[in-house]
């Protein structure tokens, strides 16, 4: 499936300053029970959004304005960790967030949001400190350039790296199966090399 | 000459179909075999469906319903409902519709995921596998290389055989020593998840060795292996030994006769050479580890059940004391607090990390002429419908029932709160599953991750408790 491309995008940034925020807190179960992607904007950091009544918690940071039409995240080490779970992406990008900063993200989850025109960016400890500062503030306005590498506040600018293939599929929103099936005739070659190699797994 | 390798390197180079960059650190990678589920691979057929591509090799998946599906004990009583589950109708149709052999809630081999492919004999030596979800790392127990992926990487397994992969570094966790008894697989990764942190293997496949591992039994080893993902590893192996091979010799889809001869020799090779590097080495003594019990909400934030809750003051990094505290604000707890003073209202056994037959006995061990607590309410539930079978007839489920558990069917169940089994806002588990977040086993739910011996012990005691004492009492 073809993902939104990623190149150029301003928007309010929410901080979300905790390590370890996993994929459970992010997508509770309750919205896991569909069979398509939908109306997960609904279930995103849902019991931390909504009390048992089903009313928003006015102290929350995403049900505060502005942060409330929050295009980025920025928060703690191991963002997305534990379940694989692909709704937490999905709801992410329903809600209107387009890019997440962090000092590092769980495997699966890093690769679930290339997938889904997520922009998941690893800054240092320090960058990522100030930009929780400039976001809890709610001083103005971000800009996440992704041609450039860079994100620019008010303030300041930092360049970020970023795998190549990862920009690109990003900036191209590009299918990754469709990628991959160009060299459908060399997966088959191998294929038929390893399975008569290994001919218990024939 | 060609370099010395280790076996995850080894894993990742004997699948490379082509390498995307000029180093072979992206490579598209030939996965051998998925298992999917009713609730990660939905999305993904649909995917397949409206761009009109099939499944590259059908008899590469198989299917198993076990996330959402209930597990009360009168399993039948549930066949006129299952027509009504969008997802297990969903993933009956793309089975049928794309030729994948499925294991349905009806199935006699129906169980978790993760503990019907290996008694299936399904994983073997050698392979990777990949599936959506993250405890395929339990696979690694087998000298193979297993993770998990979201659904776009399903549908691009399914549509391709193949993922696009980025090469991880190498870490080798030795845990050396005599283990104590009472001391289990369960708490040796524990141990390691609490020294490693939740993300200290986090772009890391680890390969754990040393004697204690050895020693492990092959389920013992799929407990390590699975719940290697807490500390952040994305793949977590063990080269096969005599036990693994034997483990496989009877199971009923693994290799016989003379293609086992021949599977046997290539298996030899599934170890890392001497001399192979690592990029990060850790050591732990089995002897010095005792029971453990998590505190907190993340499988680091945990400790012997011999201390107390740590105090987050004490505490140097600000970003860890802060999660600390917001952590026992959850869990209601207090530093200096005797972990074994920590009352509970429900006790759980059951997960792809702990409920095999293995687990099943050594519960039933503790639990053997003693009754659960009268305050609290316990449930076992098999990991899979064969390993149900087996206890029953073992007569194990009769002293897991008359000692107070509920005795139910198969499935992921309260580990994840998806179907009804699911702890109350403010009640407190000790549960033999794999992840104590915020919410996870119910909103508002607070969890106590241990061996499946200490949720016994605890089930009986009404609070936690530490398993080596009550065997001693027990004894004396």
């Amino acid at each position: 499936m073809r993902a939104e491309p990623f190149t150029r995008k301003s928007g309010v940034m929410a901080a979300l300053p905790a390590a370890n925020i996993d994929t459970d807190v992010i997508m509770p179960k309750t919205f896991l029970k569909g069979i398509d992607r939908s109306g997960l904007d609904r279930g995103l950091f849902h019991d931390l959004r909504f009390d048992e009544n089903e009313n928003p918690r006015p102290d929350f940071i995403l049900n505060r304005p502005p942060w409330n039409e929050a295009s980025f995240l920025v928060t703690g080490a191991n963002f997305g960790c534990g379940s694989s779970r692909e709704h937490a992406v999905w709801g992410l990008r329903q809600f209107g967030i387009s890019a997440i900063v962090a000092p590092s993200f769980a495997g699966i989850f890093f690769d679930n949001c290339a997938r889904n025109g997520l922009l998941a960016v690893e800054a240092s400890d320090s960058q990522v400190g100030i930009l929780i500062e400039h976001a809890e503030v709610g001083a103005g306005e971000v800009t996440i350039d992704l041609e450039t590498q860079t994100i620019v506040t008010p303030e300041r600018s930092f360049h970020f790296d970023i795998d190549e293939r990862r920009k690109t599929m990003l900036l191209n929103g590009l299918d990754a199966v469709g990628m991959t099936l160009q060299w459908r005739d060399e997966i088959e070659t191998f294929q038929s090399r390893y399975l008569a190699e290994h001919d218990w797994l024939a | 000459m060609t370099q010395p390798r280790t076996l995850y390197d080894k894993l990742v180079d004997s699948h490379t179909v082509r390498r995307l960059d000029g180093e072979g650190r992206q490579v598209l990678l030939y996965v051998d075999r998925t298992v999917l589920n009713e609730y990660t691979s939905p999305q993904a057929f649909t995917g397949l469906r409206e761009a009109g591509r099939d499944v590259f090799r059908p008899r590469s998946a198989i299917a198993v319903v076990d996330h959402v599906n209930s597990t009360r004990p009168d399993r039948d009583a549930l066949r006129a409902d299952r027509a009504n589950d969008a997802q297990m109708s969903y993933l009956q149709k793309n089975c049928d519709d794309f030729g994948i052999e499925l294991f349905d809630l009806f199935h006699s081999q129906q169980g978790i995921e993760h503990v019907v492919m290996p008694e299936l004999g399904l994983a073997l030596p050698g392979m990777v596998i990949a599936a959506g979800d993250s405890h395929t790392t339990t696979y690694g127990v087998f000298g193979s290389l297993g993770f998990g992926i979201g659904t776009s990487d399903i549908e691009h397994f399914l549509a391709t055989q193949t993922l696009v992969y980025t090469r991880l570094r190498n870490m080798r966790v030795e845990v050396d020593g005599a283990l104590p008894v009472g001391v289990t697989a369960k708490d040796i990764i524990m141990a390691v998840v609490r020294q490693l942190g939740a993300d200290g293997a986090r772009g890391y496949a680890v390969e754990f060795a040393g004697s204690a591992i050895g020693n492990l039994s092959i389920e013992g080893r799929m407990t390590v292996c699975n719940m290697a993902v807490e500390c952040g590893a994305r793949g977590a192996v063990i080269a096969p030994d005599e036990k693994t091979f034997s483990y496989l010799a009877d199971k009923p889809r693994a290799p016989r006769g003379a293609l086992l001869e021949k599977a046997l020799t290539a298996w030899q090779s599934l170890r890392t050479d001497p001399g192979a590097a690592f990029d990060a080495y850790v050591e732990i003594d089995a002897a010095a580890i005792a029971p453990m019990v998590t505190w907190g909400t993340s499988p680091d934030q945990a400790a012997p059940i011999t201390d107390v809750i740590p105090d987050p003051a004490h505490e140097t990094n600000d970003a860890r004391r802060r999660d600390a505290e917001r952590a026992l604000d959850y869990m209601a707890l207090a530093p200096g607090m005797r972990l074994r003073d920590i009352t509970i209202d429900r006790a759980f056994i059951g997960s792809c990390t702990n409920a095999r037959l293995e687990d099943l006995r050594a519960a039933a061990t503790v639990l053997q002429g003693r009754k659960v607590a009268p305050s609290v309410a316990a449930a076992v539930v098999p990991g899979s419908s064969e390993v149900r079978r087996r206890a029953e007839a073992e007569g194990i489920d009769r002293i897991f029932i008359d000692a107070g558990f509920e005795w139910r069917q198969s499935g992921c169940s309260m580990c994840l709160a998806m179907n009804d089994d699911v702890v109350a806002p403010g009640e407190r588990c000790a549960s033999s599953t794999n992840r104590n977040f915020e919410g996870r086993q119910g909103a508002g739910a607070r969890t106590h991750l241990m061996s499946p011996a200490m949720v016994a012990a605890a089930a009986v005691a009404g609070r936690l408790c530490d398993v080596r004492s009550m065997k001693a009492s027990h004894a004396g």
